[in-house]
């Protein structure tokens, strides 16, 4: 296709993704460089018939609202943000390093700051619920596979079901019924008899929750796809494998696991993007006191009743994209690989 | 070897059928359960004491006369408005999906057919920009769009989600051109088509089933979005998901949890339909993506 006309098709599509893609991350950039105006403040001299005159204190509302207008970004603040206390933390970290007694003590005291607590829990999810989850999904395709045809549809329709809902309202659905008065949270209690557990309560355990709710919604995508896959394992194959004497457990691992990589390296780039950017089940299991995420830092530091911490978001949304290159540079490397091995010839 | 392995094993079956019955509950349990429970009041919905009141449903006997309720829907709707936040989510998914298509098609068209190298990295750069967390986008939004005095209405959500939607869409729909032979459209611009023409009479109207399936998921895409309209949008145009989430701050601690089990309910009715109808065309989407991508 000429130059010109690719330009006239791409256009719109491309223009979209600038406008509301690419010129975002620059506003991000800039907006991480610059912090929000603190209150301005006055002296005013207060004074009571019989305890005399006090300086005091105020914050001067129109002043701080009048500077805000004029300037929205802030004032510039270099990498100030990016330092903080509440994201990369270099000073605190330092200081942990310095004084703590043992290397277990200043992991614990590195996990208090918010940064790394959001971190550590997105990364264990990440990596914990996308290998499960595409194991479990494995597991129901070959079961799915083995039994009658008749079946086949409505269990593919119902497994279907945990993928397609709204990640917000799943996470309700299941969270209403793990609370400790809904039926699995009762049932939890009537199993470890003990009346007072719950599992908001505790870190593990929310953290645990957490994680098979993210199997649960992961596992029907990687059960849909693997169950394609298996249908078009190639027969003769797995015939001359059993004329060569290989049991089932040797055909699944040397003829249909193979068979299945591919698909398996597709699934698990899919999933490592959508794990990655877990916000809802934080929300909808009202989990954040025990797991925080990136993203439901960002979400939070936008929430902030009390004025929305514009740079403080801008900051943890750049350093979570660049964690999200580093999470795909092997897939991009090999895609090129690929590409150009492709040019070559 | 122990056993001749071209009979059928009836044990392994049997295990199979098995899990595959436990993986069903897992599955479908929580929305039948969730379902039936928001017929119910809040006694028997969460009932500490017995969990066989959810089924019998003392509580609501003797709340309401009957063992099924309406309460809960009636509150969510009609009281706190829930129909208009169903009305705000049916224009903007159907507006994201029409749009989403129509940029779509056209971009991906124009991938598919390009040979050049920028073509490659074009794709290369929408990948990334599948991967960003969409939270992270929003937070380069709102300074801007406020100051532009665009944000909280419903055309500036519909076309973030447009955009956010492209990449995925583009992805797909490249795809599927790719399965269209070439010589279709350049054997329409011998016989005299433009480039524009031989697009949208040849090759569109063999696309159909892709542009469908595409669509799906684009709906889906919309629908199922919380991190942009709940930012973006102001109270009165809040669609259906962004709305559910304001119920929990808000009516939770007035008690009427009930609400905010209807309303959950309420949506999911929508994506329950769209799997019943468009089975088919899920399945084949997300195999599709997987064989080809």
């Amino acid at each position: 296709m000429p130059h010109k006309a690719f330009a006239w098709f791409i256009l719109p599509s491309a223009l979209a993704m600038l406008l509301f893609i690419a010129l975002p991350l620059v506003s991000i950039v800039i907006q991480s460089l610059y912090v929000e105006h603190p209150q301005v403040l006055e002296q005013v001299e207060s004074c009571s018939p019989f305890g005399g005159c006090t300086m005091e204190t105020r914050v001067d509302a129109q002043a701080t609202a009048a500077l805000r207008e004029a300037e929205p970004l802030g004032r510039f603040n270099g990498l100030g943000t990016y330092l903080n206390r509440s994201h990369l933390a270099t000073g605190e970290i330092a200081e942990i390093l310095r004084s703590s007694d043992g290397f277990a003590d200043s992991l614990r005291q590195i996990y208090q700051l918010p940064f790394y607590r959001a971190l550590l829990f997105t990364l264990c999810y990440t990596f914990l619920v996308t290998p499960l989850g595409m194991l479990m999904g494995f597991w129901i395709a070959l079961a799915v596979n083995r039994i009658p045809a008749m079946l086949k549809g409505p269990v593919i329709f119902v497994s279907l079901l945990p993928m397609i809902i709204t990640p917000l309202i799943g996470s309700l659905v299941i969270y209403w019924m793990v609370n400790s008065r809904g039926i699995l949270g009762s049932l939890l209690q009537w199993v470890t008899q003990d009346p007072t557990l719950s599992i908001a309560a505790s870190g593990p355990l929310t953290w645990a929750m957490l994680f098979l709710y993210g199997i649960w919604i992961a596992a029907p995508f990687s059960f849909v796809v693997f169950y394609a896959g298996l249908q078009t394992v190639p027969q003769d194959t797995l015939e001359s494998a059993m004329i060569d004497g290989a049991n089932r457990w040797e055909r699944v691992r040397f003829v249909i696991i193979p068979h299945l990589v591919p698909l398996a390296t597709f699934v698990s780039l899919v999933q490592l993007m959508d794990n990655f950017r877990v916000l809802e089940p934080i929300i909808g299991f009202n989990a954040q006191a025990r797991a925080t995420s990136l993203s439901f830092s960002i979400y939070n530091d936008l929430q902030a009743e009390n004025g929305q911490l514009f740079a403080s978001a801008a900051a943890t949304s750049l350093l979570t994209i660049l964690f999200v290159i580093v999470l795909l540079f092997p897939v991009l490397i090999r895609t090129w690989r690929d590409f150009s091995r492709k040019g070559a010839h | 070897m122990s056993s001749t392995p071209s009979r059928p094993n009836h044990t392994l079956t049997i295990i199979a059928t098995l899990f595959v019955l436990v993986w069903l509950v897992v599955a479908g349990f929580p929305f039948l359960w969730t379902t039936w429970g928001s017929f119910k009041v809040e006694a028997d919905f969460f009932s500490r004491a017995d969990w066989t009141n959810a089924l019998s449903g003392v509580n609501t006997i003797r709340q309401t006369g009957g063992a099924f309720t309406l309460d809960g829907y009636e509150g969510a709707w009609i009281q706190n408005e829930f129909w208009r936040a169903g009305l705000n989510t049916a224009m903007v998914t159907v507006v994201v999906t029409l749009l989403s298509l129509v940029l779509g098609t056209l971009g991906g068209y124009a991938l598919a057919r390009s040979g050049y190298r920028y073509a490659f990295w074009i794709l290369i750069i929408a990948l990334v920009f599948r991967a960003m967390p969409h939270i992270t986008l929003v937070s380069g939004y709102l300074v801007p769009f406020f100051e532009l005095n665009i944000w909280g209405t419903l055309p500036t959500a519909i076309i973030v989600l447009v955009a956010i939607n492209q990449p995925f869409t583009l992805w797909m729909l490249h795809s599927f051109f790719l399965s269209i032979p070439k010589d279709l459209d350049e054997s329409a611009m011998v016989d005299g088509c433009t480039r524009f023409q031989a697009f949208r009479e040849v090759i569109v109207p063999v696309m159909w089933p892709g542009i469908i399936t595409t669509g799906l998921f684009s709906f889906l895409l919309a629908y199922n979005d919380f991190a942009v309209t709940a930012m973006l949008l102001r109270q009165e145009n809040q669609t259906m998901i962004p709305k559910i989430a304001s119920f929990l701050g808000s009516i939770e601690s007035e008690g009427n949890v009930m609400f905010a089990v209807s309303s959950v309910v309420s949506a999911t009715v929508p994506l329950f339909l769209l799997v019943m109808f468009f089975q088919r065309q899920i399945v084949g989407g997300l195999t599709a993506g997987a064989v080809k991508g």
